[in-house]
């Protein structure tokens, strides 16, 4: 199964990412966010960073989560690609992620993605599964 | 997406109605201003779903309003205007958009095309040169530490004190380009982070520099007033926000919002319409830290409009003064302002919203510049990078109707995949280019997405803007340059 697919919206664009348990469903969420960012196939897992996020529930973790990365992006430039989820609960979310620093000879960059929204933001618990809109 | 296929009833030609008994929790009725031929498009996506859930807001007064060039947003639809009473009322920090502070300015010149034209791959050149655009591009203003938050509260003013730009181009700012009320202690470190970078820069997406010309002028005098004078004058277009601090400051409080729901007791159908009363510090917090984000946007707009003005200057090989590169106005899309306005015959003050949306004051309004007391705000709606932008003015019906807003731009009919599957970049910049367009771009991709088949036709929205009666057609102008990020 593919780990994100694209939601078409007129405006914007959002995706929908599964796993085989919601941690890795966040972790596919994010890495659907830095394929609409960035060709990711030329970017090495060279460098990490540790991100903790903190929400009061699941929804608002996820919305926290893409929404720190994207901050990481645009304040370091770096690119992630491998999401390694290390603590994953209702209301907090510890990872260590991997990528590169945005090298413009090496890397294409796709769109710039303002913000995740909680517009129809879905998470199910059930199918480990999660869906996103962004506003780009 | 599926078609919307809720209650909508006519009103007359440019007017339809969703009644507030569509959903129990709608506090008014929804207000559509469109077209049959719109709305054919409208009801293929969930505008006006959103439309219906804006109507829950607390405080709400009158209608919950879409404009002319209303599509499916998040929270919110893009051509939203809703207006709060300020006694029950709520701010929504989604009401405002991620990029607080959109607008657009135009500057006239005292130039003919016949005199630009031979020169403009030159001058978008050093346009694109001069001026920092695209994703992952840097801007060139380096900031003292803490000197962000003088950006944050001086707005406009900082850049004129730095030397970007003319003391009276204040005067021709929406707000003066420095919102009152803006306490950078409000903006969160990370948005800071953001925005420190970023100032001077374009941004990429929607967001361009255009060399257009004047192509029709509806009311002469009105034009006259604004500086512009004949057919076939050159007038330049800068349309970007408030950069990653706006983006940042937004998410911020939205999630603060969540939480204040809650303690507030407010239940609304879409998280991102996350809202809490105006008399709450969470409201009062947003609003201020909002201030902010549009003071940087302000900024942001007049540093490059000074290298507009640079880079076409030098181009043209003439003074600033002998161009005549004067500001004609600058006007913002997605902000909240506290304004007085007109509820069941009694003045009130009101927290109005616009999300996607213009400002649109009459003549003689105190708010609009005193050069423009007698003609009324000026209105930009720039269209896709293939087509026609408008200049309007507000008019008396805006402040009947529509809380003194009218529409923004032409808003978008086919998603970027779509646009990106069936169009290629390097086609798109063809075509434009065989139409007298000539066009500098960040990337191919980009360009495919932002093409005039993926937008509506801004005549038409601009038409029944006209129409309805909240603001006036002045003129017309079609582009010869365009850069985007």
């Amino acid at each position: 199964m593919k780990r994100f697919q694209l939601i078409e919206h007129t405006a914007d664009t959002g995706l929908v990412a599964h796993g085989s348990s919601l941690a890795e469903a966040f972790a596919n969420a994010a890495y659907g966010l830095f394929s609409i960012i960035a060709e990711l196939n030329k970017v090495r897992g060279s460098e990490s960073r540790p991100v903790a996020v903190s929400a009061e529930d699941v929804e608002g973790l996820l919305f926290n989560w893409l929404n720190h990365l994207i901050y990481i992006f645009e304040v370091e430039y770096l690119l992630f690609k491998r999401f390694d989820i290390t603590e994953f609960t209702e209301h907090n979310l510890k990872a260590t992620c991997w990528g590169e620093t945005y090298n413009p000879s090496r890397h294409q960059l796709k769109l710039g993605v303002k913000s995740a929204t909680y517009y129809m933001l879905k998470v199910d618990r059930e199918r480990n599964r999660v869906q996103v809109i962004f506003d780009v | 997406m599926s078609p919307w296929t809720g209650p909508l009833e006519k009103v007359d030609d440019y007017r339809w109605r969703i009644p507030k008994s569509y959903k129990p929790g709608m506090r008014v009725d929804g207000l559509v201003f469109a077209n049959q031929e719109m709305l054919n498009d409208i009801l293929k996506e969930q505008s006006l779903e959103q439309v219906a859930n804006v109507a829950f807001l607390p405080g709400i007064v009158g209608y919950s309003l879409a404009m002319p060039d209303i599509h499916w947003g998040y929270g919110f639809p893009i051509g939203g205007v809703a207006a709060m009473r300020m006694s029950d009322g709520v701010i929504s920090p989604g009401g405002v958009g991620f990029d607080i502070n959109c607008g657009v300015r135009v500057l006239r010149t005292n130039l003919l095309e016949a005199e630009v034209r031979p020169k403009i791959r030159e001058l978008t050149d050093a346009l694109y040169r001069n001026v920092p655009s695209g994703l992952g591009s840097k801007g060139k203003i380096r900031l003292r530490h803490g000197e962000i938050d003088e950006v944050l509260v001086k707005g406009s003013r900082w850049a004129i004190e730095k030397g970007y730009g003319r003391p009276d181009d204040l005067e021709t700012t929406e707000e003066g380009g420095e919102m009152a009320g803006a306490d950078p202690a409000c903006v969160s470190s990370k948005a800071k982070e953001r925005g420190i970078p970023q100032l001077g820069t374009l941004g990429s997406g929607n967001h361009f520099l255009e060399v257009a010309v004047v192509d029709q002028i509806q009311e002469k005098a009105i034009a006259k007033d604004m500086g512009i004078d004949q057919i076939g004058q050159v007038v330049l277009l800068v349309h970007t926000g408030s950069r990653g601090l706006g983006h940042q400051t937004a998410g911020d409080y939205i999630e603060q919002m969540v939480t204040a729901m809650k303690k507030y007791k407010i239940e609304l159908p879409d998280r991102q319409l996350a809202c809490a009363p105006l008399d709450s510090r969470e409201g009062q917090d947003y609003l201020t830290a909002m201030r902010c984000a549009a003071n940087y946007a302000w900024t942001n707009r007049q540093c490059i409009a000074h290298w507009v003005r640079e880079s076409f200057s030098e181009v043209m090989g003439m003074s600033q003064e002998e161009a005549g590169l004067e500001l004609i106005y600058d006007v913002t899309h997605n902000i909240a302002k506290i304004e007085e306005h007109e509820v069941d015959g009694k003045k009130e003050m009101l927290c109005v919203h616009r999300k996607g949306a213009t400002r649109a004051f009459p003549a003689g309004h105190p708010d609009i510049p005193r050069k423009y007391a007698r003609i009324g705000q000026p209105v930009f709606i720039p269209g896709d990078m293939g087509r026609f932008s408008y200049i309007l003015v507000g008019t008396e019906q805006a402040m009947k109707e529509s809380f003194g807003s009218t529409c923004h731009g032409a808003g978008r009919v086919k998603s970027r995949a779509a646009a990106k599957r069936e169009l290629r970049g390097d086609e798109v910049r063809r075509d434009l280019e065989s139409r007298g367009i000539t066009i500098r771009a960040g990337s191919l991709k980009g360009l495919a997405e932002e093409a005039s088949q993926a937008y509506k036709d801004v005549s038409t929205v601009v038409n029944v803007a006209h129409n309805v009666g909240i603001s006036r057609i002045v003129a017309r102008s079609r582009p010869i340059g365009v850069i985007k990020g």
